[in-house]
């Protein structure tokens, strides 16, 4: 048994971002044990990306190629990476802890008697591989103890992607045709589709005050809207306001709703769950104001203020309204 | 329709969690303990499913005695019986492990949909629902916020990221993984918990599925996150700290 295996996603036609992230991770696995590195990825014409991952390091990279696997469904996906994994070998899979892994990458290594170490955040020497736990309060560190290839996948910004210059050869490609039926196919996908007009573009907001649990009930967001006002940002909340549905999906922050990249990133109540972190994370500054000091939020704010937020939060407007008088 | 929703004790979203001794997980006594929340949404799409198709909605769980609670809890909202999987070394299976007990507790009942939540608050491994349908070789979709039943199966609204969705449509047998917020839950009523004390509450061990415990990937070690930033906390009273931030975000952020 040998080598990395990276397991790339695409998007559109494209190579999605934590793809690449993927490959830092497998980088770094490389460092630390001086494995080659491959590149799968799969779909029902790959040329394209292909030639655009093989500008990369890497010892080959392969076209996990079927007309049945021109849409992503679980069963092809597994059936697929099952004979690929079986034909290369390979010691590490690496995926990127995509939406699309989360579907079928578990089933793939239960197939092949292995688990998944999923959502992981760092890589460490052994290896094992940290990831978070109870909602981002604590972390576990894992270790593969298994006999066969060890899974990983791995969460959207934790490997940064090394800048890449131009100075490698490009690296070798090779088809690999699965053997699927159709019959073997058993879930019909759709195409994707909006859930509601979207009329709010969070992502281009250069200030968002965002609103959690901790608000407690509907009648309170209107106290966290006046200082989203006051301050001249956007409102924007984390997943439960949403659901119960006190404000619209649209303006939901994290991995079901909008990344954002604020200057000014305001989180009232929100305790930091890592969904709604890999959402946020890229703000340039944090503020978090929540009643309990060891909230996850805490871990990537630049300033914290723990304390009652139906206190903070109204003498907090009445501050802001005096600074721009 | 005769549907299984495994779900999960959890410790309590607020309680306040230490590392144990061995730095292996955390220190379990005084601990509260709830309802995984998306398992919740998985026990509110089967009795809803139930009332529009009838059927049966049988809860199964794994874990210590305490798991009991739970279980009632779900019989006390509407469910039908219960399959408690009494095993004390949850912590150390691994994802394979508990799909394992799982699958095995559930294949008898031979349901015609197995639904649970779409990941654990503590763990949050998101693997158990997934990996149960690959050993009772089934059909899985996850994500799912929306059950409607059809000729040939069912039809699914699966949720993708950034706010886009999917259609999905399989036939049953199936595994769902429940996303939560697709409906409203429902209170367990004076009269549901009434009539929980007299549903079927069936016990079973690890043993005695004869499912051993040998993992492929183990927890070593649980430590406190390293801040990736230091946090620089605004002491005071809530006008103190409110007018140190005001200042921070004019000549620190330059926002104001």
């Amino acid at each position: 048994m040998s080598g990395i295996l990276v397991v790339f996603e695409q998007r559109e036609g494209h190579i999605s971002r934590i793809g690449w992230e993927a490959l830092a991770a497998g980088q770094r696995l490389n460092m630390q044990l001086g494995l080659p590195v491959s590149a799968a990825v799969i779909g029902a014409d790959t040329e394209s990306l292909a030639a655009e991952i093989a500008a990369r390091p890497l010892a080959k990279v392969l076209r996990v190629e079927h007309p049945l696997l021109a849409q992503y469904t679980a069963d092809g996906f597994t059936l697929a990476l099952q004979q690929l994994i079986e034909s290369e070998n390979p010691a590490y899979v690496i995926f990127p802890h995509t939406y699309q892994v989360r579907d079928y990458a578990s089933a793939l290594a239960a197939r092949l008697g292995q688990v998944l170490i999923g959502d992981v955040v760092a890589i460490g020497d052994g290896p094992v591989f940290t990831r978070q736990l109870l909602q981002g309060r604590l972390n576990g560190t894992y270790r593969h103890t298994g006999n066969g290839p060890c899974f990983v996948s791995v969460q959207a910004g934790a490997f940064r992607q090394e800048e890449q210059h131009s100075t490698v050869t490009a690296a070798q490609i090779a088809v690999f045709t699965p053997a699927i039926d159709l019959a073997q196919i058993r879930t019909k996908p759709g195409e994707p589709f909006r859930g509601s007009a979207q009329t709010v573009d969070l992502s281009s907001a250069q200030l968002i005050v965002s609103v959690g649990r901790g608000i407690k009930e509907a009648e309170n967001i209107p106290m966290v809207a006046e200082l989203a006002t006051a301050l001249g940002a956007e409102l924007a909340a984390s997943r439960p306001i949403c659901d119960a549905g006190w404000l619209p999906l649209e303006r939901q922050v994290g991995s079901s709703g909008q990344t954002v990249s604020p200057k000014l990133y305001l989180a009232v109540g929100i305790s930091g769950a890592i969904q709604h972190q890999v959402g946020m994370k890229g703000s340039q500054c944090v503020v978090a104001i929540n009643k309990d000091p060891d909230a996850p939020i805490f871990e990537i704010a630049d300033y914290g203020i723990v304390g009652d937020l139906f206190e903070v939060v109204p003498a907090l407007t009445a501050a802001v309204k005096a600074a721009r008088q | 329709m005769k549907i299984v929703v495994a779900i999960k004790q959890v410790p309590e979203r607020d309680a306040q969690v230490h590392i144990d001794a061995a730095g292996k997980w955390i220190e379990e006594t005084d601990l509260q303990y709830a309802l995984n929340e998306s398992d919740a949404y998985a026990l509110e799409e089967a009795l809803q499913l139930k009332e529009q198709h009838g059927g049966e909605v049988i809860v199964v769980s794994a874990g210590p005695e305490r798991v009991g609670t739970t279980l009632r809890e779900a019989l006390a909202k509407g469910a039908d019986r219960a399959i408690q999987i009494d095993c004390d070394d949850l912590g150390a299976r691994d994802a394979l492990g508990v799909a394992k007990l799982l699958a095995t507790a559930i294949q008898p009942e031979d349901p015609d949909l197995i639904l649970t939540g779409l990941q654990s608050e503590d763990l949050g491994l998101g693997q158990t629902g997934v990996i149960v349908a690959e050993l009772l070789g089934l059909p899985h979709a996850t994500l799912i916020l929306h059950v409607e039943k059809t000729e040939t199966g069912l039809k699914l609204k699966r949720e993708l990221e950034e706010g886009w969705f999917q259609t999905v449509e399989l036939p049953t047998p199936a595994v769902l993984t429940i996303q939560s917020g697709g409906n409203k839950l429902r209170y367990a009523t004076l009269m549901g918990i009434k009539r929980a004390k007299t549903k079927e509450v069936r016990c079973v061990t690890a043993a005695e599925l004869g499912v051993d415990s040998v993992p492929v990937v183990v927890l070593e070690r649980v430590t406190l996150p390293q801040k990736q930033k230091s946090t620089q906390i605004l002491p005071g009273s809530p006008r103190e700290a409110a007018a140190a931030l005001v200042e921070k975000l004019k000549f620190e952020v330059h926002v104001l």
